[in-house]
């Protein structure tokens, strides 16, 4: 199972960030293997249409949960399309680790 | 000669400044006035007249044969704007993200996408007279790609003795299609620090297009100080000062124009686009 959490820096450490298609970065936790591995967002900055990008980066990596704050209507037709399961991150404020943690401990609500 | 009226701030008059030119001029020769504002058109409002033809803007997007499609992916990878998304089992496509660049049709190792057409606008074009023409394009509710319709609305104008083209407000992309070509540009002012703010970006576009431009300060309260200061500093002429009247607002307000209604606003109009003709010829 893969979790991807957007995040505002690249190691586990570093805070989750709120935006899906406009994180700097995207952690995937590997729950099998416990590794976690880092991926600088190729569109942070681009114009627009960051969200189905985003949703193409993800189903790319074969991730099967993202843990996300919100996401956008376009992102969000194509994750579900995808199969990823969308989990609300309750708290802000937090780090990836405490995200990863929270997600497979089942103790995140499905969007 | 093609003239566009631009103003980089919004409500400074430029749609007020294009139509009365217009009428002014079409009064001694043939002129085509058109309304590239296509996001929010209004000239039409001047004219009662009835769209006399229609043609319908289209842009091309992707067409994904899903007997073809290896769902590889490589298409939503190039896409810059994120309107194809591909997942295991199928292909997404968010068509107003599309801006039509054609890329996706040609990265497809498969040979699974053709492009096809998608509506995203019109144009209409009236016969005010019988030498003043008005085309209006307009963009479709949600639809981003301006400077398409924007394009097809000056191919539909053709060239002619006077061709009047009316710009959206601001300094971006439509603006500089709009201004693409012309001969000359009339920007449109009023003395407020907002006017003279973006009379500044606006000029700027003309300079980085190489359009020469002259100045047309509108609802003058006669402290425009300022703004002919700025236009002395940077050599831009004067091309006429409009007073803040009641009289002006109310024949505007009721959709009528003020070169329609008083002799001398005609006149004035008339010599505001010869001097334009005699800046561009003198140049």
């Amino acid at each position: 199972m893969k979790i991807c959490i957007p995040a505002k820096g690249p190691d586990s450490g570093d805070l989750v960030d709120e935006r899906f298609g406009r994180a700097p970065y995207y952690l995937i936790h590997d729950t099998e293997t416990g590794e976690t591995r880092s991926y600088k967002n190729p569109a942070a900055e681009a114009m627009g249409g960051v969200g189905p990008r985003a949703a193409q980066f993800l189903l790319d990596h074969d991730v099967n949960i993202l843990v996300a704050a919100r996401v956008g209507g376009n992102a969000l037709e194509a994750l579900k399309a995808g199969g990823i399961t969308i989990l609300l991150s309750e708290e802000t404020g937090g780090t990836v680790r405490e995200a990863i943690t929270a997600a497979s401990g089942g103790r995140l609500r499905e969007q | 000669m093609k003239i566009t009226v631009a103003s980089g701030k919004g409500g400074t008059g430029k749609s007020m400044v294009a139509a009365n030119l217009a009428w002014s001029l079409s009064g001694s020769g043939q002129v085509t006035l058109v309304d590239c504002d296509v996001e929010e058109p209004n000239l039409h409002l001047f004219f009662r007249e009835d769209p006399s033809t229609g043609t319908v803007v289209t842009v091309d997007v992707p067409c994904i044969d899903t007997n073809r499609c290896t769902r590889c992916a490589e298409c939503a990878r190039f896409c810059a704007f994120g309107a194809l998304v591909v997942t295991r089992e199928r292909v997404l496509f968010f068509p107003e993200q599309c801006h039509s660049c054609g890329g996706c049709a040609i990265v497809c190792p498969a040979g699974a996408i053709t492009e096809t057409p998608r509506p995203i606008g019109r144009i209409t074009t009236r016969g005010i007279s019988p030498s003043l023409h008005l085309v209006t394009g307009t963009l479709s509710e949600g639809e981003v790609l301006a400077v398409k319709v924007i394009r097809e609305a000056k191919e539909a104008a053709g060239t002619g003795e006077w061709v009047i083209f009316d710009a959206s407000p601001g300094t971006s992309c439509p603006v500089v299609e709009t201004l693409e070509g012309s001969d000359f540009c009339i920007l449109v002012t009023e003395s407020t620090p907002f006017g003279l703010h973006d009379l500044a970006l606006a000029h700027d576009v003309t300079i980085q297009t190489g359009i020469p431009s002259g100045v047309v300060i509108n609802r003058s309260d006669g402290k425009d100080e300022a703004a002919h200061r700025f236009c002395e500093e940077h050599e831009i002429p004067v091309l006429a000062v409009i007073p803040f009247e009641r009289k002006i607002a109310e024949i505007q307000g009721s959709g009528d124009l003020i070169s329609r209604r008083n002799a001398a606003w005609y006149d004035r109009f008339q010599s505001i686009g010869r001097l334009c003709r005699s800046l561009v010829e003198g140049a």
